[in-house]
C-alpha cells in the first residue's frame, strides 16, 4: 500500500487548508492556498484575519451569515465567497468551516477548507442568468395573459335605470387564458341585452372563440329582437368552423331586459349553461333553468327561452360552471348547484354588489379552482321613499 | 424586547436570554421575512424603509400593551429602535444599540466604512449563496450534536430567508441613512460595540454615542459584528447592568 505523507497531504492538498483563531486571525495555512492567493506564509500567519481575505461584499456576508452560523452550529458548509488575491484579482471559492473544540467542549480554533470554484461559479452564473430570464419571461407572459383576458371583458358594466350591477372574473391560471365572458349593454332607449358564457378549454383558441362569441352576440343583439335567434346566429358563426382544429363550442345565457311598471321583464335564452339564480326580495331562490344545447356543436341547436319578472329587491345572478366544479377540499365532491342554491338561500335577499362579494368570498374558500369563474349580478333597487 | 439584525433571526439571542430573564421579562420576535415569521405578511412597500419595521415594533408594544420597554436592537435593528423610540418615547424606558450603524456608506466627511459598490457586491453574494442554499439543501443546516440545546427545528431557519426578501432587507439595511434621527432619541441609551467589527467600526459607534444626547458607549472585548454570540457573557452583563440602572 502506498503511504501518503500527512504533512505533505496537508500542505499540497487539492484544496486550501486554513486554521484561524476564534477572532479570525490566521494561525496556519497550506501551500495550495498561498499559491492561489499569491501571498507568502509570513504575510498571512499572525497578521491577517480570514475576513481580510474576502471582498467587501463577502465580508458583509461573512459577518451577517457565516460567522453567526458557525458560532451557533459549530460548522458551516459550502458557502460561496470570493477571495482577494495579492495581485488584486478575485478567486471564487466554496468555503466550509468547522470549530475545533478542546476536551472541555470549549472552542479552540476554526478549521476551514477552501475549494476553487471558478468553473462552478461560471456555471452558476449561467444558471442564475437563465433563471432571471425565465422569471422575466414568465412575468411578461402573465402580464400578456392578464391583459388579453382583460381585453375580452368589458371595462365596466353600465347599470340600467333603477338597477345595480356587479361582475367578477377569477383567473384560475396566471399563464393560461380562460374562455369565460360576459357583458351588459343598451339595445334601444329602454331595452338592454346581457350575456354570460363559457367557451370550452383554455388558451389561444379559446380566447379567439371568446372574442368572436362576444362580438357576435353584441352585433346579433343589435338587429335581432328575439333572444332565440341571437343564440342561433352565434351557433352558426361557431359551427361554421366545426372542422377546424381551433373550433370551440360554448355554453351561454343570453337575455333581454324590457322595462315594466314594476321593474323589468327578463327573457333569457339558454345554450347548455348552468341555471341563473334569481334571489327574490321575499327571500326565496329560484333556479331559472333554461336548458338548451351547447352552442357551436350542432348544425341546428335547441335553444330554449323563459321569461320572468325582476321587481324591487330581486337579484339575478349569472355564473360560469367553474363555480360549480370547484372543490372545497380534494376529498369532497364538487361544489355543485345544490350547494350554491343553499348558500344563496342564506344570502337572500341581496343586491348585485353584495351577491358578487358573497360569492367571491365562497371562491376564496375553495381548495382547488381548476377553471376560470365569471360572475355577473343585476339587482333592482327599492324605489326611494317619497320625500 | 430583543430585535435581531439583518441575516439571521431571534436565535441570535439564545446565549444571553437566560441571563437577561433573571431580572426582566424577555420578549423575542422575528422580523417579517426572517426566521419563522409568516412569509405572506411580507409587503415590499411597507418594508421599503426601516420605518415599516419600526411600525411593527410599535404595533407589538401596543398589542401587548407594553410599557417601560427596554429595546435591544442588534445591527440594523438598533436603528429600527431609534425610529420607534423617536416616534413613541413614552413606551420605552431605555434603548440598547448593539453594534449600531446609522449609515453604512461613506458620505462627505462621514465614514460608514462602505461604498455603494460594496453593497452591490453583497447582493451578489446573497444571490450566489441562495443558489446553493436551495430548498433541497435545507436539511444540511441542522443542530450540532455537541450542543443539543440548539434544536434542529430552531436552527433550520436561522440565517435563511426567502432570497427576494433577503435582498430587499439587505438593500434597506445597508442603504439607509438614519443619522438625522439619532438626536431624536430621548430615553437613556447604551451603545454596545465590539473592539473589532468589520461592519460597524469603532468610529461609527463613537459617532452614534456623540449624536444621541446623554448616551453611554461601552466597547466590549469582542470580535465581530455579533458580540452576543462571540462574547455572550460580557454582552449579557453590559445589558443587564444598564437594565438595572433604568429601573
Amino acid at each position: 500500500m502506498l503511504e501518503d505523507n500527512i504533512d505533505d497531504l496537508y500542505d499540497t492538498a487539492p484544496c486550501g487548508n486554513l486554521s484561524t483563531l476564534l477572532d479570525g486571525t490566521i494561525a496556519k495555512v497550506n501551500a495550495t492556498l498561498l499559491g492561489w492567493l499569491g501571498y507568502s506564509r509570513d504575510e498571512l500567519v499572525g497578521r491577517r484575519r480570514f475576513s481580510d481575505l474576502l471582498t467587501v461584499g463577502g465580508r458583509l456576508y461573512h459577518e451577517t451569515h457565516f460567522a453567526p452560523l458557525l458560532q451557533m452550529q459549530g460548522e458551516v458548509n459550502g458557502i460561496a465567497l470570493e477571495l482577494r488575491c495579492a495581485d488584486g484579482s478575485r478567486l471564487p471559492v466554496l468555503v466550509t468551516s468547522a470549530v475545533k473544540t478542546g476536551g472541555d467542549g470549549q472552542p479552540l480554533l476554526i478549521r476551514t477548507t477552501i475549494f476553487d470554484a471558478r468553473e462552478r461559479r461560471a456555471y452558476e452564473k449561467e444558471l442564475l442568468h437563465a433563471r432571471q430570464e425565465a422569471d422575466a419571461d414568465r412575468e411578461r407572459l402573465q402580464g400578456l395573459v392578464a391583459g388579453l383576458q382583460h381585453s375580452l371583458l368589458p371595462d365596466m358594466l353600465p347599470a340600467p335605470p333603477r338597477m345595480q350591477v356587479s361582475a367578477y372574473y377569477h383567473m384560475a391560471s396566471a399563464d393560461r387564458i380562460g374562455g369565460d365572458f360576459y357583458d351588459l349593454f343598451p339595445l334601444t332607449a329602454d331595452r338592454w341585452g346581457f350575456f354570460l358564457g363559457d367557451v370550452c378549454g383554455k388558451g389561444l383558441a379559446a380566447a379567439a372563440t371568446t372574442a368572436a362569441a362576444r362580438y357576435t352576440l353584441r352585433t346579433a343583439a343589435a338587429y335581432e329582437p328575439d333572444p332565440t335567434l341571437v343564440l342561433t346566429h352565434l351557433n352558426s358563426a361557431l359551427y361554421q368552423n366545426y372542422d377546424s382544429p381551433s373550433h370551440r363550442h360554448c355554453t351561454v345565457v343570453f337575455g333581454i331586459l324590457t322595462p315594466t311598471s314594476a321593474g323589468y321583464s327578463v327573457t333569457i335564452a339558454g345554450g347548455g349553461h348552468p341555471a341563473p339564480m334569481l334571489l327574490r326580495a321575499d327571500g326565496t331562490v329560484e333556479a331559472q333553468d333554461v336548458g338548451g344545447t351547447l352552442i357551436g356543436s350542432l348544425r341546428t341547436p335547441n335553444v330554449a327561452t323563459r321569461t320572468f319578472s325582476l321587481t324591487a329587491g330581486d337579484t339575478l345572478i349569472l355564473y360560469s360552471d367553474g363555480l360549480l366544479e370547484a372543490r372545497i377540499d380534494p376529498s369532497t365532491d364538487r361544489y355543485g348547484e345544490d350547494a350554491l342554491e343553499a348558500f344563496l338561500a342564506r344570502s337572500t335577499p341581496s343586491t348585485a354588489p353584495a351577491a358578487v362579494e358573497a360569492l367571491t368570498g365562497v371562491l376564496a374558500t375553495f381548495e382547488r379552482l381548476d377553471d376560470d369563474v365569471a360572475l355577473m349580478a343585476m339587482s333592482l333597487r327599492h324605489p326611494a321613499p317619497d320625500s | 424586547m430583543l430585535a435581531h439584525g439583518f441575516g439571521c433571526d431571534q436565535n441570535m439571542w439564545r446565549q444571553i436570554t437566560a441571563r437577561l430573564g433573571e431580572q426582566s421579562r424577555v420578549l423575542l420576535f422575528d422580523h417579517v421575512g426572517a426566521g419563522r415569521s409568516d412569509p405572506s405578511a411580507w409587503d415590499p412597500d411597507r418594508y421599503a424603509t426601516l420605518d415599516g419595521y419600526a411600525q411593527d415594533v410599535l404595533e407589538i408594544c401596543r398589542d401587548l400593551d407594553l410599557r417601560d420597554v427596554i429595546f435591544v436592537g442588534h445591527s440594523v435593528s438598533a436603528m429600527i429602535g431609534v425610529l420607534a423610540v423617536a416616534e413613541e418615547a413614552d413606551r420605552f424606558a431605555g434603548l440598547v444599540l448593539v453594534t449600531p450603524s446609522p449609515c453604512y456608506i461613506d458620505q462627505d466627511d462621514y465614514r460608514g466604512g462602505f461604498s455603494r459598490d460594496d453593497i452591490d457586491e453583497l447582493l451578489d453574494s446573497l444571490d450566489s449563496n441562495y443558489l446553493g442554499w436551495s430548498a433541497t439543501m435545507a436539511p444540511v443546516i441542522m443542530g450540532n450534536p455537541d450542543r443539543p440545546e440548539l434544536g434542529q427545528e430552531l436552527t433550520a431557519s436561522f440565517c435563511r430567508t426567502d432570497p427576494t426578501i433577503a435582498k430587499a432587507f439587505a438593500r434597506v439595511t445597508f442603504l439607509s441613512d438614519q443619522r438625522a434621527d439619532l438626536p431624536r432619541v430621548s430615553v437613556p441609551t447604551l451603545v454596545l460595540q465590539s473592539a473589532q467589527d468589520a461592519i460597524a467600526p469603532r468610529e461609527v459607534g463613537a459617532y452614534v454615542n456623540a449624536h444621541i444626547p446623554g448616551s453611554r458607549l461601552v466597547t466590549l472585548d469582542a470580535t465581530g459584528h455579533c458580540p452576543q454570540l462571540s462574547a455572550p457573557q460580557a454582552t449579557a452583563q453590559a445589558i443587564a447592568s444598564f437594565v438595572a440602572e433604568c429601573r
